[in-house]
């Protein structure tokens, strides 16, 4: 099996009727590896991350996740592969409402056998796999587990949504904004929360955020106007950070 | 398969709504399904007016008008019978009993039957039920009157009260057989039937009333006999309205037709009770109809409800459906659990509304059937039922259809970025 979790060749993507908002000529993240990708509010972090999720079709280009072409997948089969291999955290709003936090955390778990197969192995089911993860990040309280989601403060709901992300050993976290809804204490938390899970279970992640400060912790950053053909360059960044495809 | 529980829960999250639109959907099926029930208990309890009784026989006229006027006490005979046909046909040997009626007379609006007690025993209705006497006894006496149900009530009569009958058919009589009053002798149970609004006294009595009365106006009261002369009168009716006929065998009843019919000495008919109800029963069930028309047309309306309540919060939902496509939903998944929910609505909504109905009938079916002498058929849940919650639901699983595409769409538009 390949090393390459995930890699992006001659991507181009417009939105229908839009101007052409992403050409990519290469991306790639390796297994374990960490991505931080920053870029401005409209630049097109969201929508990159619905091409690779496989959820957006590109119009040309090739996607490859774990060695096999998104394009050459029905949709089927790339709702199957995200469902297995990709856990995603979005900036608020994660949870569904109407499910108790571990209804939440275990969804991935309905949707995909392998992910259940893989959660029961880790902790017997796909509840104590959960009750487990959010033990780990820091929801230690059991009576949470039973709990409405809305009764979550929203830097608690993040962490169930990390959970969610991460049973069931995804080989792909893909992160949009997770921490900027919350305040700078719980940003730092949450982070290393995050880091600490991915680094734990091997899994490869992809955050995007603009927020500059956060680049430090990964292993790569990057800015998505310079990997982009299409956009404008950046301009005004602070000197001494790390640009496009360097590693620290 | 996961679905479900997925639906189940959502609609829980949004019990309120849910909580309206089942209502809404539980309603409108209940009013279709007593709608139905009760055009069901007013047909069946319309056809059997009259039971038992294998041909009605009078003057020849109409069909519907005979059994108008002998049933049902409205309308008039354009002739009356003589009393000689009247025997020529009781005599038959393929006859077991007759029971002549004489119609004509009434008091404040209802109508006088002039009879005999064989009345009383042969006429049935409903599944053969036979008429009770809630109080008193049957006419023994010359003036005794026994009075339906209805006439008890309407007017406030009990055993013993004196009435006066009217000549004519008119509720404001002009000319009374003040002369001789009668005397409530018996009260029937009510029936549900045109017996509960009729008077009757025997047929003798009918004569004794008319007795000075030939040509059409009382005579001076100085001529007119007394009402003890009339007890020692013989009053032999040389005509009457029609009479019910009971067979030996139901197998006669078209040769007794036949026969009658083609009376040579007088022009006669005869109908069989239970065809010439069904044909009137045709004639009115228009407006019955119209009734069950509109009882769907709400039902439609209850499911427009569904359809309501969902699109209205498709749009609050936009985020639930990427949060569902993130975790590996398919666009189809996403149609399903919209179906799904619409589904369950009409599913819960028309079980709850058929059951609620059927618990209400139970409860006050007895009273109804007391009131208006609807006997309701169905005492429990039928096919109909069933057929009416199968097919509520399935229009709802169409309808959830609708959403269902639009969030399919957005699903499959947005990607993970919600555009909202
Ligand atoms: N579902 C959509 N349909 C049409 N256009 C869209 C859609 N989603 C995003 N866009 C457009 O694509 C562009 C990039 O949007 P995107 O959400 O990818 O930016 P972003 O970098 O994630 O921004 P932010 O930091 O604000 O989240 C924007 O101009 C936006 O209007
Ligand atoms: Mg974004």
């Amino acid at each position: 099996m390949t090393d390459r979790v995930l890699d992006l060749a001659e991507l181009r993507f417009a939105w229908k009727g839009g101007p052409v908002l992403l050409d990519i000529p290469a991306l790639s993240l390796d297994r374990g590896e960490r991505l931080f990708l920053r870029g401005p509010s409209g630049s097109g972090k969201s929508t990159l991350l619905g091409l690779v999720c496989g959820v957006l079709p590109p119009q040309a280009g090739r996607i490859t996740v774990l060695g096999r072409d998104l394009a050459t997948l029905s949709g089927a089969g790339r709702d199957a592969l995200r469902a297995a291999e990709m856990g995603v955290v979005f900036q608020m709003f994660n949870l569904l409402p109407y499910l108790s936090v571990l209804a939440n955390v275990t969804l991935p778990c309905r949707f995909s056998a392998e992910r259940r197969r893989r959660a029961v192995a880790a902790g017997g089911s796909p509840e104590a796999e959960a009750r487990r993860l959010l033990q780990r990040l820091g929801l230690h309280d059991p009576r949470l587990a039973e709990a409405p989601v809305r009764a979550l403060s929203v830097g608690q709901q993040q962490r169930v949504a990390m959970a969610r992300a991460l049973i069931g050993d995804p080989a792909l976290i893909v992160a949009d904004e997770p921490t900027s809804a919350l305040d700078s204490d719980a940003r730092d938390a949450f982070l290393d929360l995050l880091l600490g899970e991915v680094g734990r279970s091997g899994a490869s992640l992809l955050f995007v955020s603009h927020d500059l400060g956060l680049a430090g912790h990964f292993d790569r950053s990057a800015d998505i106007r310079a990997l982009n053909r299409a956009a404008a360059p950046a301009t005004g960044l602070p000197a001494g950070m790390p640009v496009a495809g360097e590693t620290p | 398969m996961t679905l479900l529980p997925l639906a189940l829960r959502s609609l829980w999250n949004r019990r309120a709504t849910a909580l309206l639109t089942l209502l809404s959907v539980g309603l409108s099926v209940a009013l279709l399904v007593g709608v139905e029930s009760l055009r069901q208990g007013a047909r069946a309890s319309f056809e059997r007016t009259i039971t038992g009784t294998d041909l009605i026989v009078g003057a020849r006229s109409g069909q519907l008008n005979l059994l108008l006027y002998a049933v049902f006490r409205v309308g008039d005979a354009t002739n009356n019978i003589t009393w000689p046909s009247y025997q020529a046909v009781a005599g038959r040997p393929d006859v077991a009993w007759t029971v002549p009626l004489s119609l004509g007379d009434s008091h404040r609006g209802f109508r006088v039957l002039g009879t005999t007690t064989d009345y009383f025993t042969h006429y049935r209705y409903g599944d053969g039920k036979s008429l009770t006497l809630a109080e008193g006894k049957p006419f023994a006496d010359l003036f005794d009157a026994v009075i339906g149900a209805e006439v008890a009530r309407t007017l406030g009569y009990t055993v013993g009260q004196e009435i006066v009958l009217s000549h004519g058919i008119g509720s404001v009589s002009f000319a009374e057989h003040s002369d001789r009053p009668f005397r409530v002798s018996g009260i029937l149970a009510p029936t549900g039937t045109p017996v509960d609004r009729t008077v009757h006294v025997s047929l003798p009595a009918i004569e004794a009333i008319h007795v000075g009365w030939e040509t059409g106006t009382r005579l001076s009261t100085s001529t007119s006999p007394s009402v003890d002369d009339l007890r020692h009168m013989e009053l032999q009716p040389k005509q009457i309205t029609a009479f019910l006929v009971g067979l030996k065998t139901r197998a006669a009843a078209l040769r007794v037709q036949r026969a009658v019919n083609t009376y040579a000495e007088e022009p006669l008919l005869a109908i069989i009770p239970g065809v010439a109800l069904s044909q009137l029963w045709s004639v009115l069930g228009v407006a019955e109809q119209a009734l069950t028309a509109v009882a769907v047309f709400v039902v439609g309306v209850g499911l427009l409800g569904i359809l309501i309540s969902m699109l209205t919060s498709l749009n609050e939902r936009r985020r639930e459906m990427a949060v569902l496509r993130a975790i590996g939903a398919r666009p189809w998944h996403v149609f399903a659990l919209l179906v799904s929910e619409s589904t369950l609505l009409a599913l819960v909504g028309s079980t709850l509304g058929v059951t609620a109905l059927h618990l209400g009938l139970l409860a006050g079916g007895s009273a109804l059937e007391a009131l208006a002498g609807l006997a309701l058929l169905t005492p429990g849940p039928g096919l109909f039922d069933l057929a009416v919650i199968g097919g509520v639901t399935l229009a709802a699983a169409l309808i959830g259809a609708v959403p269902a595409w639009r969030a399919y769409r957005v699903a499959v538009a947005d990607g993970l970025s919600v555009q909202v």
